[in-house]
């Protein structure tokens, strides 16, 4: 399965949730948000959230600024 | 003296709002915040760099400062919904500083996108604050759309130029039933007082304070201006005379 995760392509041999995708990039409890081709989807259930090949992941969080 | 800054019903003592954006480190940054006095603080959201090292929200945390997203970088009101509701998720937070620029020129709002992202989250039950033209008009509008604040510029963000249309900013506020929250412009510590002495419920800045050569001092100099600006404001300014008015007695 082929999917982007911040604009990066990332290569899955199985099946990813969108828990396991945020994980690629962090492992902060909290202060992230992500969103699943421009959905943005709760932290409640990433676990249950299982992304399809092509799929667009963003993950976000709080940078100084403003 | 008790006069706390209203916004949506909670107060803060400070009315003093900064932004984060610009200081080299996250020492310097605690630093400015703690001479600044500020209670609200904002930030911005990105991609998470698993490189980054600190955090922001760490040093908010730690200093008891509440964290006021805000939507810089976006063009459209899709956008600018969109980072909202991210932040909301990622700091559990319904209050947004709303953004909406037109161009990476000037950054100044687009009215027509910023209109419609502040309707659209209000909507979604958002506490809307949403930097704004220096137009009374679209004031008016952004609060009848029901934002919580109304933010106008004083001049282009990060130019210094202070503000250059205080007669607009007076508008603003006579016919506001919403704190007036002056944003962008501020170059140095008297801009700030003129912001409160025209009557604005508080200031909020950034590049002034962090690109200063003493962000910490520069801090402590906007929060003494904030103050003494809002003082000014509440104890009335003598009116402004052509011709001299004597303030010793006549001689005998």
């Amino acid at each position: 399965m082929e999917i982007v995760i911040n604009g990066k392509p990332h290569h899955a041999d199985a099946e990813l949730s969108l828990a396991q995708a945020v994980a690629v990039l962090t492992d902060a409890e909290t202060g992230v948000a992500a969103a699943v081709n421009g959905d943005v989807v709760r932290r409640a259930v990433w676990e249950a959230t299982q992304l399809s090949d092509g799929d667009e992941v963003e993950v976000l969080t709080a940078v100084q600024g403003g | 003296m008790d006069d706390p800054l209203l916004i949506a019903g909670e107060a803060f003592s400070s009315r003093l709002i900064m932004g984060t954006g610009g200081v080299p480190s996250l020492d310097v940054l605690g630093r400015a915040l703690a001479a600044s006095g500020t209670e609200l603080t904002t930030v911005a959201m990105r991609r998470v760099d698993p490189a980054a090292a600190g955090s922001v929200l760490d040093l908010l945390r730690e200093r008891g400062i509440r964290v006021l997203p805000n939507t810089a970088g976006c063009f459209t009101a899709v956008e600018a919904v969109r980072v909202a509701k991210l932040a909301r998720e990622a700091l559990g937070t319904a209050w947004v500083k709303l953004e909406v620029i037109a161009d990476e020129r000037t950054l100044l709002p687009d009215p027509l996108e910023l209109l419609a992202a502040a309707e659209q989250l209000v909507a979604d039950g958002f506490t809307v604050l949403p930097y704004t033209n220096d137009d009374p008009v679209l004031a008016r509008r952004l609060e009848q759309a029901g934002c919580a604040a109304v933010m106008p510029l004083g001049s282009p963000i990060g130019s210094g130029l202070g503000i250059r249309n205080p007669h607009n900013i007076e508008l603003i506020i006579e016919s506001a039933g919403v704190p007036v929250i002056l944003d962008a412009g501020i170059g140095t510590a008297s801009d700030a007082a003129i912001a409160m002495e025209l009557g604005c419920a508080g200031v909020l800045l950034a590049t002034s304070v962090t690109r200063a050569r003493s962000p910490e001092l520069m801090a402590e100099a906007m929060r003494l201006a904030v103050a003494s600006g809002r003082l000014a404001y509440l104890a009335g300014r003598v009116p402004r005379r052509k011709l001299a008015l004597a303030s010793s007695p006549p001689v005998e």
